[in-house]
């Protein structure tokens, strides 16, 4: 690799760099608001580092990556989640016992997982990205170990990621014994040029791969795992699940599924819109019968997994620019509706029934004004982020007549509402006798967690009222296509 | 101008929510001026319209503002007025002040949100009453509901969690509905002319195939009939204005319900007119059948409110069937009772809400008699039931009667049947007035007359329905600059 490689790879190099110095200072000095400080440091810095790198042209970085606007932009995205992510979980750990600093540690090294993923051009950095986002996770669900519901968690995600992994290898391997390469420009290039899908055995390899990438996406029907995991894990894990990990396989899909053009494969698309259709109708629907408020954003995230593949299928630019601002406006929106859930609770005791939400306005008027404007916008009313996301979504369907998906987005929202409204309901309701929500932790903290939530609240009105800058964004970062 | 109109009252309520810590009076009081700001806006528009401006193929349009918003999309916030418009935001404005003004003893509790809440919706109305941009349209659609769900599921009444999620989903379902209509359209737009839009005027005669039509124009249709709402989509509107408080019935009556009724005028004609002329006749059947199975369900009705209620829907099939006759008398007439309507059943709302704020009860089986106790609320009561069944010389009337003139042509049987519909109407509106004034006295103990802030509200909306019936020219006078666009050449 030669030094201006290095320097592209620049984000990269300043987040391996903070893990070391993060872990390094762990195993001298103990001090929780001084880690979430270095954390914070080294995020910012390699969010500074990303715009002068990702203004190059696109350029190949050895084999294994490919740096442009386009990983950035999945690359920033990543960043500001873990920085909420590191801030709410300051607020969340700070009450617990001892060793709560190797957080962080865990935290770099997944965000730098699901950064390389989405710049990754070869089956190597796509395992290696997703490995390191996999096993940081594993860490960061079991890290308050001293309730039984993380350990639980923990396990479970371990087992089903490793059976995904190990089906995902297995079709990456059976695609390189058919085509000969582990490099996704060389493989584009030889299934443009052969009639390679025909291949049996590259067949048998992209369904593991679509299984695979499936349980990573937590799409119908490989998405047993996701309300438990996302109910067992810290509010603040829960968050990091629901949308790092989401985000960085879809990066990687979408820029190849266009390259690819994949439209043309009637029967790739049959697979995907069903399982969209699926995820859907199940995600909304099994969310109704939820009373645990981190199962029912679990089951909502399936659902608006399903409504994202509603804007990847649309073929062209519209879907690129649909899946591109859907993905920021969910990230936003996850985010802040699993931080309200951190902010309220502690790593000894999770707020979590939604019994314990009711008259939650009254009480705490900002905190019930957050979690009312994040409900809002996963249900995609206007004046938030998630208006505009289904805006697109609906629109790249119609764009391409694909009216299945769209009238069964259409339902899957209508069935959606019930469930967010149960939620707003509770919080609106006269509150009923004690305050069930623990004691406000020491000003500061839960400043940290407060400015947290508001910062994304306020992006998310932000981008619902006045997307054009963003938009504009996503043109300049998505014209790799 | 135009922008004030939507400013006073979104930033009233912003202001309101925020000074209620100070004294629940301040809240009101802030409302009320925003509410009386916006009134006088409205008549300052009225009164300043007399030059029309050419803004696209019609003329007839008063002002206009136009500003980019997401111009990589061609959405432009386009707000416009023409006589439509300003008798619809008319309308919303006088609601909103007496609204206002009756929840002055009836909210006691969480005021600053209340008002809040109230002073959005009606801001979500009036954009809607404004928008020429088909996005906009449908983000001030979507606006207007959820003010109006918290008003609904946090002062409303026994049932009201239901209530309130079951309007919710409807109109937001059928909502979702009209935004695919819209977006097929402006790509048919696109195919047609290259040009990404959302304008109204460049949307306008957009060519396609005759299913495109019919489909994308059935899109439109459901999402305004179910807000009218026209049989067989009714049945969430006994529950909400049942459960909602008295302010929010009034607002759902007399403006919510318009919006679907001025959307059908608006889009659904000039945007679709062969698919439109084609289903009329589905259209005034559903109207003919929303006014007498509506007016029988009235009938049937124990809770006074509820009654109201499925008066509505009655009165509003009225208006669908002037709408889809398609000729300038039916029109004007639909408008006339569009307005009508929003006042007079507006104020039996009130009426509702005076006598339950006494009696603690919406029961008319528990009433009776009351006309000795409370000789003013049976007075006004009986003035609005006489302008609800139709009485000649109230505004109702004009707008009834005109509807019929004007479909006779059309359809006679429907027309003849929808006729039928009134004589129904008279026996529950009577029966409001036996049921609940006279016979023997039920109840004990004595009860509070109308007071001078409850008089205050009503004489207006009775000056109004008086000149509608005797002088209904100036209306017809705002409207008829927009009737041609509206009916084609």
């Amino acid at each position: 690799m030669t030094l201006q490689g290095l320097y592209t790879i620049l984000p990269f190099d300043v987040m391996t760099a903070g893990t070391v110095i993060v872990m390094v200072m762990i195993a001298f000095y103990r001090h929780h608001a001084l880690t979430l400080g270095l954390t914070l440091l080294t995020i910012a810095i390699s969010f500074y580092w990303l715009f002068p790198t990702g203004a190059m042209l696109p350029r190949q970085v050895t084999p294994l990556f490919i740096i442009d606007a386009y990983a950035w932009y999945y690359g920033g995205i990543l960043l500001i989640t873990a920085a909420g992510v590191a801030l709410l979980a300051f607020a969340y750990f700070n009450n617990g016992g001892d060793l709560k600093e190797e957080f962080y540690v865990l935290l770099l090294t997944g965000t730098l997982g699901g950064m390389v993923m989405a710049a990754s051009s070869h089956f190597a950095s796509l395992f290696l990205g997703l490995e390191l986002l996999s096993v940081s996770l594993f860490g960061m669900i079991g890290y308050a170990r001293n309730r039984a519901g993380p350990i639980e968690a923990a396990l479970k995600y371990l087992i089903l990621t490793g059976l995904s992994s190990a089906m995902l290898l297995f079709g990456l391997a059976l695609i390189y014994v058919t085509l000969g390469t582990m490099q996704f420009g060389l493989i584009l290039k030889a299934i443009a040029a052969t009639n390679a899908l025909s291949d049996p055995w590259m067949l048998i390899g992209l369904t593991l791969i679509v299984a695979g990438l499936g349980f990573k996406l937590s799409l119908v029907p490989f998405h047993m795992w996701t309300p438990d995991v996302y109910q067992g894990a810290p509010a603040p894990v829960t968050a990091f699940i629901a949308t790092a990990s989401k985000v960085a396989v879809f990066a990687l899909l979408l820029r190849y599924w266009v390259e690819i053009d994949a439209y043309r494969y009637s029967s790739v698309y049959l697979v995907l819109s069903i399982i969209a259709m699926a995820s859907m109708l199940a995600g909304n629907l099994l969310a109704l019968m939820q009373r645990s408020v981190k199962r029912i954003l679990a089951y909502s995230s399936i659902a608006h997994l399903g409504y994202l593949l509603v804007a990847f299928l649309a073929s062209g630019n519209q879907a690129v620019q649909a899946v591109n601002y859907y993905l920021a406006a969910y990230v936003l929106t996850s985010v802040g509706a699993f931080g309200v859930v951190s902010v309220l609770s502690s790593s000894e005791d999770e707020l979590d029934d939604i019994a314990n939400y009711r008259g939650l306005f009254w009480r705490r008027p900002w905190t019930g004004g957050l979690f009312t404007i994040m409900l809002l916008s996963l249900a995609g009313i206007p004046f938030t982020a998630g208006f505009f996301a289904k805006f697109f979504a609906v629109l790249a369907g119609v764009s391409v007549a694909r009216w299945w998906l769209v009238f069964t987005l259409i339902v899957g929202s209508a069935i959606g509402l019930f469930y967010y409204l149960r939620i707003i309901v509770a919080l609106y309701a006269a509150p009923a006798g004690q305050d069930a929500t623990p004691e406000q932790a020491h000003p500061g903290v839960a400043f940290a967690g407060a400015l947290t939530l508001a910062a994304f609240a306020i992006a998310v009105v932000w981008i619902g009222v006045y997307p054009d800058p963003l938009i504009h964004f996503i043109q300049y970062a998505t014209t790799f296509g | 101008m135009l922008a004030w109109l939507l400013i006073a009252p979104a930033a009233g309520g912003i202001i309101a929510w925020a000074v209620a810590p100070y004294g629940k009076r301040w809240a009101r009081c802030v409302s009320l001026a925003a509410m009386l700001a916006d009134l006088a806006i409205a008549i300052t528009l009225w009164i300043a319209g007399g030059a029309a401006i050419h803004i696209g193929p019609q003329s007839g349009w008063l002002t206009q503002l136009h500003l980019p918003w997401i111009p990589s999309l061609g959405i432009s916030f386009h707000l416009a007025l023409d006589g439509l418009s300003l008798l619809m935001v008319l309308l919303t404005a006088i609601l909103g002040v007496a609204s206002v003004l009756i929840s002055w003893r009836d909210i006691t509790e969480r005021v600053g949100f209340f008002h809040f809440n109230l002073l959005w919706s009606v801001a979500g109305a009036l954009g809607v009453f404004l928008a020429l941009d088909l996005f906009l349209f449908f983000f001030f659609w979507e606006l207007m509901l959820v003010p109006m769900y918290f008003l609904i599921s946090i002062w409303g009444h026994e049932n009201r969690t239901y209530a309130a999620i079951k309007f919710f989903i409807f109109t937001q379902a059928s909502g979702l509905l009209m935004l695919v209509s819209i977006l097929a359209l402006v790509f048919v737009h696109h195919g047609a002319s290259g040009i990404y839009t959302f304008d109204y005027f460049r949307l306008l005669g957009t060519p396609m195939n005759w299913w495109t039509s019919i489909w994308l124009m059935l899109g439109f249709f459901i999402a305004f009939i179910v807000k009218l709402p026209a049989f067989p989509f009714h049945v969430w509107l006994p529950d909400a204005h049942t459960e909602a408080p008295t302010a929010g019935s009034v607002i759902l009556a007399g403006v919510l319900l318009k919006t679907g009724a001025y959307g059908l005028i608006r889009f659904v004609g000039p945007l679709f007119p062969n698919a439109a002329h084609w289903f009329a006749f589905v259209a005034m059947l559903l109207g003919v059948v929303g006014i007498v199975y509506g007016a029988f369900l009235a009938f049937a009705q124990t809770d006074f409110k509820r009654l109201v209620a499925y008066s509505s829907i009655s009165h509003l099939g009225f208006v669908l069937l002037g709408i889809f006759a398609f000729n300038a008398i039916a029109l004007q007439g639909a408008v006339m009772q569009m307005v009508a309507h929003g006042i007079s059943t507006g104020a039996l709302f009130m009426l509702v809400g005076v006598l339950q704020e006494r009696l603690h009860t919406r029961d008319m089986r528990e009433m009776g008699g009351l006309w000795k106790a409370v000789p003013r609320v049976g007075a006004v009561t009986l003035f609005f039931v006489l302008a609800s069944l139709g009485l000649p010389g109230l505004g109702n009337f004009v707008g009834e009667f005109l509807v019929l003139l004007g479909s006779w042509p059309v359809n006679v049987a429907l027309t003849v049947v929808g006729a039928c519909g009134l004589v129904v109407s008279v026996i529950y509106s009577l029966a409001i007035m036996k049921r609940v004034f006279f016979g023997p006295r039920t109840g004990a103990g004595v009860l509070a007359d109308m007071g001078m802030r409850e008089l205050t509200i009503m004489a207006p909306m009775i000056v109004i329905l008086v000149l509608l019936g005797f002088y209904p020219q100036p209306l017809f006078d705002i409207l008829k600059p927009m009737l041609g666009g509206v009916l084609g050449p």
